[in-house]
C-alpha cells in the first residue's frame, strides 16, 4: 500500500465529514464547551488534541500485537496519559500564557474519549501509518468542529478574533451589543447543534 | 497474527512493568528538562503583574530579560508583619500566602532612594474561585495606582471581566482611607454608580450579572489592607 494512497486518504477525509467525532458521533463535547470562548486557545487546543491522538495511535498501533488483551485499556490509558503530560509540560514551558487559560483542560485530553476510541477502535487493529493517518483524520475532524464553534462564539460573544476587534465602534454607537450567551456554555452548545444539524444534513446522516 | 504471544500472568506483569518504566522515564526526563524554562515563566508572569500594576510596564512586548532586569532596577521587595515591622530573613518573592499569613510582602517602586509606590498581592475567594490579583498604591498610601487580578476562575463574559482594563481602570485614583484616616476599602457596588452617590471616592461599578464575585473582591481587598495598616501607619507618621 503506497503511503498516500486513496485508500490512505480516506483514513484522514472519512473523520472530517462522514465520520466526525464530535458531529456524528458526539465524542468529545466536554472540552468543545470549554475552550472554545476564543479562537487562540481552540486552536492551541486542536494542536495539542492531533497532537495526542497521532502518537497515541501509532504508539498503540506498534505494540498492539504484544499488549495482554486483559490489560490493554489500561496500558492504552496509560500511553496516552503520558502524551498528554508531555504536551502540557510543553505549552508550560513554551507557551505559558495560553496554557493558564487552557488550564485543566489540556489534561483532561486524557479522559476525552476520541482518543481512547480511536486507541480502541482502530490503533489496535492496524498497522502504525494508517493509525497514523486516522488520528491526524480524527484530531482534524475534531479540530474543524471546535475553531468553527470558537470562531463563532468569539465573534459574536466578544466581537473579537483572535483577541482584535473586528466589530467596528461604529455598529455599537448604533446599538449592537456582544452577545453574552455566547461567553457562556450554553452559547456553545447551541452553536455546536445548529453545526451538528448542516453536518448531518449535508451527510444525510440519520440518528438511530 | 500468527506470532501472538502466550498469555502468562507473568508476560501480563512483565508488560505491565515494562510500559510503567517507560514512560517514568519519559515523564522524569521531559520535566526535568523543561523546569528551568517553567519556572522562569511562572516568575516572569509574577513580575510582570507586579510591574504592570505599577505603571512600570503596559504590554508583553518586552522580553523576558529586559523585563527582569526593569523589576531589579526599579522594585525594591522586602516583607513586613502584622505589626507593621520589617522582617529581614524572608523574601518577598517567595512567601506563600497560605503557609506564612502573618508575612505580608511589599513590593515597592523606588526612583532613587524614594519609595514611590506601594504594590500588595491579595488574594481571596469571590464565586466561584480564589482570585489573585495586586493592588497598588500612590505614595500617599491613600490613592490606588493600579489593581490586577491574574488569576481567577470566575464566569467568562461576568466575573471574569475583572481581569479586563474597563475594570480595573476604574479603580484608580481611588481612595482607601476617609476623612478620619481609618480605612474604608474600595467597594464593587451592585449596577453602576449614581452620579449623586456618597463616597465616590471608595466606590466603583459593578459588573451586572457579577455582584457576588464584586462581593468577593471588597471583602478580600479590605482584608489585605487592614492587615498592611499597622505598617502603612508607621509610614505615614515618618513621612507627615
Amino acid at each position: 500500500m503506497s503511503l498516500l494512497s486513496k485508500k490512505s486518504m480516506g483514513f484522514v477525509k472519512d473523520p472530517l465529514m462522514d465520520n466526525n467525532p464530535i458531529a456524528t458521533q458526539v465524542l468529545g463535547i466536554c472540552s468543545a464547551l470549554a475552550v472554545t470562548v476564543q479562537l487562540q486557545t481552540a486552536i492551541v487546543m486542536s494542536v495539542a488534541v492531533i497532537t495526542v491522538l497521532a502518537f497515541s495511535n501509532v504508539l498503540i498501533s506498534l505494540i498492539r500485537n504484544a499488549v495482554p488483551s486483559n490489560i490493554r485499556i489500561i496500558v492504552q490509558l496509560a500511553i496516552i496519559a503520558t502524551l498528554v503530560i508531555l504536551v502540557d509540560q510543553v505549552l508550560k514551558a513554551y507557551l505559558y500564557d495560553i496554557s493558564k487559560q487552557l488550564s485543566v483542560f489540556v489534561g483532561l485530553i486524557i479522559t476525552n474519549c476520541i482518543v481512547l476510541g480511536r486507541a480502541e477502535a482502530f490503533a489496535l487493529q492496524n498497522k502504525p501509518w494508517p493509525s497514523f493517518l486516522d488520528g491526524i483524520g480524527n484530531g482534524l475532524g475534531y479540530s474543524m468542529i471546535l475553531i468553527t464553534v470558537a470562531f463563532g462564539r468569539e465573534l459574536l460573544g466578544s466581537g473579537t478574533l483572535f483577541g482584535f476587534h473586528v466589530i467596528p465602534e461604529a455598529a455599537y454607537a448604533a446599538g449592537y451589543q456582544n452577545m453574552g450567551l455566547m461567553v457562556l456554555a450554553p452559547g456553545a452548545f447551541i452553536l455546536l447543534g445548529l453545526i451538528i444539524w448542516v453536518q448531518r444534513t449535508i451527510t444525510g446522516t440519520v440518528a438511530d | 497474527m500468527a506470532n501472538k504471544p502466550r498469555i502468562t500472568k507473568a508476560y501480563t506483569l512483565g508488560f505491565a512493568a515494562a510500559v510503567t518504566m517507560v514512560c517514568s522515564i519519559l515523564l522524569a526526563s521531559a520535566a526535568t528538562l523543561l523546569k528551568d524554562k517553567q519556572t522562569q515563566n511562572v516568575e516572569l508572569d509574577i513580575k510582570y503583574n507586579i510591574l504592570s500594576v505599577l505603571g512600570l510596564v503596559h504590554s508583553h512586548d518586552m522580553g523576558p530579560d529586559e523585563l527582569f532586569k526593569l523589576y531589579d532596577e526599579k522594585v525594591k521587595s522586602f516583607v513586613v508583619d502584622l505589626q507593621g515591622n520589617q522582617v529581614s530573613d524572608a523574601k518577598a518573592e517567595d512567601i506563600d500566602p497560605r503557609k506564612q499569613p502573618n508575612l505580608l510582602p511589599v513590593f515597592a517602586k523606588q526612583e532613587g532612594a524614594e519609595i514611590t509606590a506601594y504594590c500588595l498581592p491579595t488574594q481571596g475567594k469571590a464565586l466561584w474561585s480564589t482570585v489573585k490579583g495586586y493592588i497598588a498604591l500612590e505614595k500617599d498610601l491613600n490613592t490606588v495606582k493600579g489593581i490586577t487580578f491574574y488569576s481567577h476562575g470566575e464566569t467568562p463574559g461576568l466575573g471574569g471581566e475583572i481581569e479586563k482594563e474597563w475594570f480595573t481602570e476604574m479603580f484608580k485614583g481611588k481612595k482607601i482611607l476617609n476623612a478620619q484616616g481609618d480605612i474604608v476599602s474600595i467597594e464593587v457596588v451592585k449596577g453602576k454608580l449614581r452620579p449623586d452617590e456618597k463616597d465616590l471616592e471608595h466606590k466603583v461599578d459593578g459588573i451586572s450579572g457579577a455582584t457576588l464575585t464584586g462581593n468577593g473582591l471588597n471583602q478580600f481587598i479590605k482584608a489585605t489592607l487592614e492587615k498592611y495598616e499597622p505598617y502603612f501607619n508607621s509610614v505615614r507618621e515618618v513621612t507627615s
